[in-house]
């Protein structure tokens, strides 16, 4: 049976280092439960190491957790990469960190903290994920695809680390499933702005936990999955793209 | 030359980080790519972009730059410029293109 699902398909946890430790687990799950989210998407930059702890976090709590990465290409373009398996989204990760120069400067940039389900600290990551990678944008989506993963361009809407700010307009012949704009854009100024033939999601690129489920995107769906989102976007088996 | 020098040569306006205007410039570094600028600007440099968001400042930060100029009168956001502010870095505005900004810059370095 088809249902509604309201999707926040990119928040940040406290391994991007950007965030603060208050995007724990813990933090992010009660937050997007007070928001009613049922399908949350765990996009750090340039890494999955937290995904398995939400993912074990949420059991019993009715939310879909699909684990993903917000991988930042050569051209400086950040792209979501979502999955239904954990192992693919960790594939995907090994290519990224094979081809992401540079440490982390704590002091700098930011703490890049890895947790487990439990809210105790694991360890630090020490690569440079706030960088880029040596990824080029195309071969980027040729991998998200070959793992079975959904890519979407991260908030077109914005000029820094946006496929429009970066490349100026969207290529032809690229591999995308969809667009994301931010919450300052309402949906019906983005379809202006952005007349494009790909499907537009909403989506919060939470920070902090108030933020997660301040945009979101309805689906209708059979199950909460990478799989079934697929089929939304493309309009099949009566799935849907609610705005 | 000390970036208040160049500032007064280039015509340029400090927006954030005048406690820090006494530095020697070591050279110019142009690009909009941050991770182009990661691995190849070199302690000291001034910084000409047109990118104005913060990661610009943990950049030069990182990278120890002498300070960024941003092109095409193009205004930073308020968090740039406090985050520039907090962090000592010198944040100058020109009215002119990264073309010919360097290209003064260049000359004003080489003689």
């Amino acid at each position: 049976m088809l249902r509604l699902f309201k999707a926040d398909l990119h928040i940040h946890t406290c391994l991007s280092p950007c965030t603060e430790l208050n995007m724990s687990p813990k933090g992010i799950l009660t937050a997007a439960k007070k928001r009613g989210i049922d399908i949350l998407g765990i996009c750090d930059h340039n890494s999955s190491e937290n995904s398995l702890a939400i993912i074990k976090a949420a059991k019993k709590m009715h939310i879909h957790i699909l684990p993903g990465l917000e991988v930042t290409t050569e051209e400086e373009v950040h792209v979501l990469a979502l999955f239904d398996d954990i192992d693919n989204a960790l594939k995907l990760q090994e290519h990224v960190y094979q081809n992401l120069p540079g440490k982390n400067d704590e002091e700098t940039f930011g703490m890049q903290v890895i947790v487990n389900d439990k809210e105790e600290v694991l360890g630090f990551n020490d690569r440079l994920l706030i960088g880029a990678t040596t990824i080029r944008l195309d071969e980027a989506l040729r991998l998200i695809h070959a793992f079975e993963g959904l890519a979407i361009a991260s908030h077109i809407n914005r000029e820094a680390f946006s496929i429009i700010g970066q490349l100026g307009f969207i290529p032809d012949d690229l591999e995308l499933d969809a667009l994301e704009i931010s919450p300052s854009i309402t949906i019906e100024e983005a379809k202006q702005k952005f007349p494009f033939n790909y499907p537009i999601t909403c989506s919060s690129d939470a920070h902090y936990p108030d933020d997660i489920g301040k945009s979101y995107t309805s689906f209708l769906l059979q199950d909460g999955t990478v799989t079934e989102i697929k089929k939304a976007l493309k309009n099949e088996d009566g799935r849907k793209l609610i705005h | 030359m000390k970036i208040k020098e160049i500032i007064e040569k280039l015509q340029l306006k400090a927006l954030a980080g005048q406690a820090n205007l006494d530095v020697d410039v070591s050279g110019g570094y142009t690009s909009d790519l941050l991770s182009d600028v990661i691995a190849n600007s070199k302690e000291g440099n001034l910084w000409i972009t047109l990118q104005i968001h913060q990661n610009t400042i943990a950049v030069a930060r990182l990278k120890d730059l002498a300070g960024i100029i941003i092109v095409n009168n193009r205004e930073p956001d308020d968090d740039t410029l406090k985050k520039a502010n907090k962090e000592n870095v010198p944040v100058l505005c020109s009215q002119e293109m990264a073309f010919e900004i360097s290209g003064k810059l260049y000359e004003l370095l080489k003689a």
